[in-house]
């Protein structure tokens, strides 16, 4: 068994230079072996049909950021998915029957085995997507000791790379590795030694995922659902509004594909996300843009955010419901199946109302021209009273009103107050955050950290207090609706009171902890936190 | 992990050309591991492995060197193999010199230190095959215990059949984990009437005696030549298929 492989690449410039083909390389490396081994050719099933591989990775490029390649291999005994660490060496295999790699498919959907259990916690709730394809021809050559054994293999790769399964495909440089066989590590390294001093012959530096990548022009890691906006501290405010505007539109529209075809719940989350920080960036900083535009475009995203909130809320639903039937006490999860069964029925229902308004001319027309509008103003900037302002000025003078507003309005919450004052003050709350992300790379790494992590432990305090509520209401409107159908058999009602009746306790036990939270985040502590912040985009704005 | 042991108290009868063949057929379908118990180093000479491991049998046995670290890879896909080392002549000492324990932690009855170095390979290997001395000795009844199944090559003769008898018996009265005997003839020379008069006669309906004999060819000699399982540089030979035969009436499922 082959326990260990040092892998080399032929180098195309040296070859390129030298004027020697591959061929000529592989012969130099077969004759530095001899030296030390006979080489003969593997009799083997190793030289064997041309191997299929497919890599696959979320949207967001979990896999990869965690430093990880998985791929899906075709094989005559059975296809296979294979998880790779950085090194190239496999960390899990497990048997992958029935597999279309062109399919986009959830970790949880694939059956019980090693690579699922890696890699659910890492991807969910994302599915698995084709990456780039792979054809090699490997052939394995033994190197033999004076006993005539083999002591280690030679395996060459010739790949042949495709992006997700279509597209040009790319040849990429011929790959070497010297394979261990298990007892007989020195001879390998011995085997390594000679082939690494080959003329042309450079170590292997990085996966042959990571090689696929960089030969068919694709960039890793290259989306992300953060704004990320190239922003600095002296740009014009205008043009750096309109930067960060035209990132939040290449978000939405990179996700709006993946809606369309509904492959997992967090595009038409992302995109949410882009539509509700696109709403605040125009509502808080609207006024370095010009005014007619801004206030079409901030109705435009309005009816874009409203179409997309019932099917989502549903995915919520459905994305919690385990661990909600998981919880119950007096009802069991069998109980449930039949809120469940409606939740999909409606959720397939709103899908198609979403689909529909998303291929619909106002939807392209409200993407296009706002593009437009923004790359004016980004290129040819806007005149009026705002033309001095700089980016940096902007962002002090809007964070600090945005904070003073959450400090005054939640300062005036009582035990007493109504929800209404708690759910406007997450939309405040939302609006500083969003705020500082927007200019995120104007501010000092550690004053910022220390802000954004208390305003957000404010914010999951305000969510679960509103989310709780939303919930428990839907499931009231959701009931009355099953009714209506005749789809809610007595068990079930009662299980969704149950459900509803923790969420009421769940609501209850965030608003007792908003004092505590709130205190944390506006207190003297927390306002000290934003002097620091301020002060350095103050600092930042002088300069 | 299922563990087979090649047995027979005469040493010539074919132990270890069934040791080297039914290890390369059980290593197409699972890992599989073949220790050559036998200081004579036969099986390790047919994997072309050289007969010697590191520390010898004492570091193995008094459990300073872990089993694993011996193992080597043979030519084949899964299949290793612990090679011979000529310090096993005196294993029997080895492994009563352990009887009074010690510090390694290890069992401190001589006759279960084979299982007990066996086990922490259970995850790894699929099939395990012990090649055995010949003999009866402390190495023998290691092996009767850690073996589940004993494959015993049997000459076709009166008095080899004899000491099967003799054999099963001994089994039979056994304390604790007994393995499950499975006899096979081999060498077996159809020209000669003895051979093939104690083959019919014993076969027919005794229980615990294969179906398949491994006839007496000289490609089965011819491995020492070619120092590969004859299932591998003859697959398709009447030696291989014997073996084959043989083997799918011990694999399990």
């Amino acid at each position: 068994m082959a326990s260990g492989l040092r892998g080399f690449v032929l180098d195309t410039e040296a070859a390129a230079a030298s004027a020697r083909t591959a061929d000529d390389r592989m012969a130099a490396v077969h004759a530095a072996l001899a030296s030390a081994f006979t080489v003969t050719a593997d009799r083997g099933a190793r030289t064997g049909p041309a191997r299929r591989r497919t890599w696959l990775d979320t949207f967001d490029w979990r896999l990869y950021r965690a430093g990880l390649a998985l791929s899906y291999e075709r094989a005559r005994r059975g296809s296979r998915l294979v998880l790779e660490g950085d090194d190239g060496v496999p960390q899990a295999t497990q048997p992958a029957p029935r597999w279309q790699p062109r399919r986009p498919r959830l970790a949880a959907d694939l059956e019980a085995g090693p690579v699922r259990d890696r890699i659910l916690a890492l991807t969910s709730p994302r599915a698995l997507l084709p990456v780039a394809a792979a054809v090699s021809t490997v052939s394995v050559s033994r190197l033999l000791n004076s006993d005539g054994k083999t002591v280690a293999r030679l395996i060459r790769d010739d790949s042949t790379v495709t992006a997700a399964g279509h597209g040009p495909a790319a040849a990429l440089p011929t790959r070497l590795a010297i394979a261990e066989v298990r007892g007989y590590p020195g001879q390998a390294r011995r085997a390594a030694r000679l082939v690494a001093g080959v003329p042309g012959v450079a170590p292997a530096t990085q996966p042959v995922v990571k090689a696929a990548l960089s030969a068919l022009g694709l960039r890793p890691g290259d989306y992300s659902s953060g704004v990320d906006a190239e922003v600095t501290a002296q740009m014009p405010a205008s043009a750096a509004v309109a930067i960060l505007l035209l990132r939040l539109l290449d978000t939405l529209e990179a996700n709006t594909d993946g809606v369309l075809r509904d492959i997992d719940t967090e595009f038409l989350h992302d995109l949410r996300v882009a539509v509700r920080r696109s709403r605040s960036a125009i509502k808080l900083l609207g006024d370095v843009l010009p005014e007619g535009p801004a206030e079409h475009y901030g109705a435009g995203f309005k009816w874009l955010g409203d179409l997309t909130t019932p099917t989502r809320d549903l995915d919520v639903h459905l994305l919690g419901f385990d661990a909600t039937a998981r919880q119950l006490l007096a009802a069991t999860a069998a109980d449930l199946q039949p809120f469940r069964a409606f939740l999909a029925r409606r959720r397939a229902r709103e899908f198609r109302r979403l689909a529909t308004a998303l291929r619909s001319a106002r939807f392209r027309a409200l993407a296009d021209d706002w593009r437009k509008v923004l790359l004016e103003v980004r290129d040819a900037g806007i005149p009026g009273s705002r033309r001095g302002l700089t980016a940096a000025e902007l962002a002090a003078s809007r964070t600090a009103r945005a904070f003073a507003k959450v400090a005054r309005r939640g300062g005036a919450i009582t035990p007493e107050s109504p929800a209404e004052s708690l759910h406007d003050l997450r939309k405040r709350c939302k609006e500083l955050r969003y705020l500082l992300e927007f200019f995120a790379p104007l501010h000092d790494p550690a004053a910022y950290r220390k802000v954004v992590g208390d305003l957000k432990k404010l914010q999951d305090n305000l969510g679960e207090f509103q989310d709780s509520q939303v919930q428990r209401e839907e499931i009231g409107a959701l009931a009355d609706a099953m009714l209506a159908e005749g789809a809610a058999p007595a068990a079930t009602l009662l299980a969704m009171g149950e459900v509803a009746a923790r969420l009421a306790a769940s609501q209850a036990e965030a608003r007792e902890q908003f004092g505590k939270r709130f205190a944390a985040f506006a207190g003297p502590a927390g306002q000290g936190h934003v002097r620091v912040l301020l002060g350095a985009a103050a600092s930042e704005a002088a300069r | 992990m299922t563990v087979y042991a090649t047995y027979n108290i005469k040493g010539g009868v074919g132990k270890t050309t069934a040791a080297v063949n039914l290890a390369h057929l059980s290593a197409d379908g699972g890992r599989t591991l073949l220790w050559d118990l036998d200081p004579q180093g036969a099986a390790s000479f047919l994997f072309r492995v050289k007969p010697k491991v590191k520390g010898g049998g004492k570091a193995l046995i008094r459990g300073t060197r872990a089993l694993d670290g011996a193992i080597k890879g043979t030519d084949f896909d899964n299949l290793d193999l612990v090679p011979a080392d000529f310090s096993y002549r005196t294993m029997d000492l080895l492994l009563n010199a352990g009887q009074s324990g010690n510090d390694t932690g290890r069992s401190a009855k001589p006759a279960l230190r084979i299982a007990e170095l066996l086990r922490p390979l259970a995850a790894d290997y699929d099939a395990v095959f012990l090649d055995c001395p010949p003999g009866i000795s402390l190495v023998s009844e290691n092996v009767l215990h850690a073996a589940d199944t004993l494959l015993v090559p049997l000459i076709p003769t009166t008095l080899s059949v004899r000491t099967l008898d003799q054999f099963t018996e001994f089994i039979a009265g056994m304390a604790g984990h007994r393995p499950a005997v499975l006899a096979f003839f081999s060498m077996v020379d159809r020209r000669k009437r003895l051979h093939q008069q104690a083959t019919r006669g014993l076969s027919a309906g005794r229980p615990g005696v294969a179906r398949t004999a491994i006839p007496s060819l000289s490609l089965i000699e011819q491995m020492s030549v070619h120092r590969a399982p004859v299932t591998a540089f003859a697959p398709r030979s009447k030696a291989a298929c014997a073996y084959r035969a043989l083997w799918s009436e011990i694999r399990p499922g």
